[in-house]
């Protein structure tokens, strides 16, 4: 018997709405869909009547989690558009700010994958840990989520002594940490039993279909914005690309883990070697007319950030392509033939940030599958003349 | 006079009032457990130590708005939990811990009396499916069909498991199984396998992790429960907790040598033992994740079904030998 299940707008897996459709046959999936456009952001539009600082803050708020990421990924386009040249000590800056993201991130998704899992005590303990990150944060920045520390040619603020010896001797308690997640992610059995094998993707369809970030390096690509276009100071520092050849979604937490392992490196390495020197560039009011294109290693792969300026002291155009979207093809590939349970472990491996990734609302004509653009006060008297005379219908059918 | 002893023995001890708190007690004492496992508080706030929570919560369910699907079977959809839960008491009043006779046998315990207890903890399984069932939520029909599912897998298992001590003592009677076993403490080491068998099959039985998938929100929602809200889900969830002291009370008369000590030295031997018993159901659910409903069928039938055999082979092979 085959019949569809929806997964979303509004399920317990999902934390942000989105529509997986999902015709399966008893527990196991023969075909997969996945609809976005729940949530429109009109951000894109917004960043065309904002001057090029102000859209700093506005490029942070994309994402509560990834907030830096696309910060960086915008002020790296606008310093190329304005041809700066932020000094060295403040790259570092930007770049420590960036591994403790991502740190941060990692340790969410470790705990989100814990509780997707049902092993809620893995969750518990890596928010627990997380913490420590969130407090190394808001001694640098101030602040927890939005850090509002990039600023166009440098950052905001600086690092004292003090805080580099904190964030140094915190780092000795991640690393504890992390080994024992390393462990337990890897070894606990009823654990591994639920991500060993669960959504392949190959080598050859993660290329094919666009995989981005640790889903694509699960897969075995060594792939990675941080080596491959060095940005910030990635270029001098010594790290590895971590990557896994098991394809699935236990060799995405593998890739996570082992990249926690790098940031702390990476971290130690920045601390180490932090260079003396101001940490900001004045920066002008204008850029020139021209286009650039930005990209950034964020933990849930590459950010990419389009910008094209005027002349003016605002862009004419700002495109973001957040790393979601990019996976979006390649989980619909992995959903096929898993079962019903391993939905939201294979959905939630992506790391999905469903808002990030959305953009516009497209309205779609059900019988005639037409796409049309409307006005909203079209759309409002359309809906008063369909409505009209009618008595609102109680049962739905159902699945909608 | 007759009359009132009984209504009291059915209504206030052993019966409602006190298996209610003490389901409630049982509630708060796994959930507090299992947040400081996880580096939680749990429960703090309602009454000390927040003992009072799983009541408040109890309450506050009875007080919610009770919505029943259009498309539901009503009086099948109203009446599981009800009855649901009137077996899990009535299996309690079995447990040989209140006014039993090892002489002579009464109402609540005789000959069988194992084997009843065991048929009753098969029912709500088969409420659990029903309720899943009536619902006609797809979400619940999927539930439903995984509480059967993995019934198949652990039912067998747990009977094979729980029967052994019994062939050992050579009875069907709780009362006496129990006897047997503090007449000869050595013996119980014989069963420890089977013991550990048992609390694997009672935390399947129990539906929780790493068997909680018949209502693995993440997954399909609230499962079976998906449609049930107000005062039904507030009884589904008693008898769920009530359904854990059976089931503890039931290890900790054929595996731990039961309750002696008359009625007060007896009940607090039973609040002891089943405590230790949901201690370790606790730490179960702790330490793992939920597994998929194909591998809990593999597990049980690869791994528990040969080793309960095991442990009844090695009953008789022991029976042989003492006697």
């Amino acid at each position: 018997m085959k019949f569809q299940i929806p997964i979303g707008p509004q399920h317990p897996a999902l934390k942000e709405p989105i529509s997986l459709r999902m015709t399966v046959e008893g527990e196991i999936i023969r075909e997969a869909d996945i609809r976005l456009g729940y949530n429109h952001r009109g951000l894109e539009k917004l960043a065309e009547q904002r001057t090029w600082i102000q859209n700093i803050y506005l490029t942070e708020r994309i994402c509560g989690i990834c907030s830096h990421s696309h910060t960086t990924c915008y002020v790296q386009g606008v310093e190329k558009l304005m041809e700066l040249e932020p000094p060295k000590r403040g790259l570092y800056i930007r770049t420590l700010v960036a591994e403790l993201e991502r740190i941060h991130s990692h340790l969410l998704w470790l705990g989100v994958a814990g509780h997707e899992a049902g092993f809620d005590s893995f969750f518990m303990y890596t928010w627990r840990d997380r913490e420590i990150v969130m407090d190394i944060l808001e001694i640098i920045s101030g602040n927890r989520v939005h850090y509002g520390i990039n600023t166009i040619g440098g950052v905001r603020r600086d690092l004292d002594d003090g805080q580099v010896k904190h964030i140094l001797d915190s780092l000795e308690i991640l690393r504890k940490r992390s080994e024992y997640y390393k462990n337990l992610g890897t070894t606990e059995p009823s654990f591994v039993a639920r991500l060993a094998g669960v959504g392949y993707l190959s080598k050859e369809d993660a290329i094919a279909l666009c995989a981005v970030g640790p889903t694509l390096r699960a897969s075995g690509v060594p792939m990675d914005v941080r080596k491959d276009d060095p940005y910030a100071v990635y270029g001098e520092i010594p790290f590895e690309v971590c990557t896994a050849d098991t394809c699935d979604v236990l060799g995405r937490t593998v890739v996570r883990i082992q990249e926690l392992f790098q940031c702390y490196n990476i971290i130690e390495y920045l601390l180490k070697n932090l260079p003396a020197g101001p940490v900001a560039v004045r920066a002008p009011r204008r850029a020139k007319p021209n286009e650039v294109v930005s990209r950034y290693e964020a933990p849930r792969g590459e950010n990419i950030h389009y910008i094209k300026s005027n002349g003016t002291d605002k862009p004419e155009r700002l495109k973001v392509r957040a790393p979601t979207l990019g996976n979006y093809a390649a989980t619909i590939k992995m959903l096929k033939n898993g079962f019903i349970a391993d939905v939201p472990l294979i959905f939630a491996a992506i790391d999905p940030c469903i808002c990030c990734a959305e953009r516009a609302v497209s309205l779609v004509d059900v019988r005639t599958g037409q796409e049309k653009i409307i006005s909203m006060n079209a759309l409002k008297q359309l809906s008063l003349k369909i409505s009209a005379g009618k008595v609102r219908k109680r049962e739905a059918e159902w699945p909608l | 006079m007759a009359t009132v002893k009984t209504l009291i023995y059915l209504i206030i001890y052993p019966g409602l009032l006190f298996l209610f708190l003490y389901s409630t007690f049982v509630e708060w004492y796994d959930r507090k457990l299992y947040a400081r496992f996880q580096n939680r508080m749990g429960p703090t706030h309602t009454g000390r130590f927040g003992l009072l929570q799983p009541i408040a919560d109890f309450f506050k369910l009875m007080a919610k708005e009770d919505i029943v699907p259009e498309r539901a079977d009503r009086k099948m959809f109203s009446v599981l939990p009800a009855v649901g839960l009137a077996i899990v008491f009535t299996a309690m009043l079995l447990l040989p811990v209140w006014n039993y006779n090892l002489e002579a046998s009464s109402v609540i315990s005789f000959n069988g009396d194992l084997i009843v207890l065991l048929y009753l903890l098969s029912l709500p399984t088969f409420i659990f499916f029903l309720a899943g069932w009536s619902s006609t939520n797809l979400f619940s029909t999927i539930g439903g069909a995984r509480v059967l599912t993995m019934l198949f897998g652990y039912e067998v298992p747990l009977f094979l498991a729980v029967l052994s001590p019994a062939v050992l003592a050579n009875s069907w009677r709780l009362a006496e199984i129990a006897a047997f076993y503090r007449q000869r403490p050595a013996l119980t080491l014989v069963n420890l396998l089977g013991f550990v068998i048992a609390l694997i099959c009672v935390q399947a039985k129990l539906e929780r992790t790493p068997f909680d998938i018949p209502h693995a929100e993440t997954e399909i929602v609230g499962g079976t429960f998906t449609e049930y809200s107000g005062k039904k889900l507030a009884l589904f969830r008693l008898m769920m907790d009530a359904e854990m002291v059976v089931a503890a009370g039931l290890l900790a008369a054929v595996f731990l040598g039961g309750f002696p000590g008359g009625p007060l030295l007896g009940l607090l031997n039973f609040v002891v033992k089943t405590l230790f018993v949901i201690f370790f159901l606790a730490l179960i659910r702790a330490t793992t994740s939920r597994i998929r409903v194909d591998q809990v069928v593999s597990f049980a039938w690869k791994y528990l079904a040969p080793l309960a055999i095991l442990q009844l082979l090695i009953v008789i092979l022991v029976k042989g030998l003492i006697s």
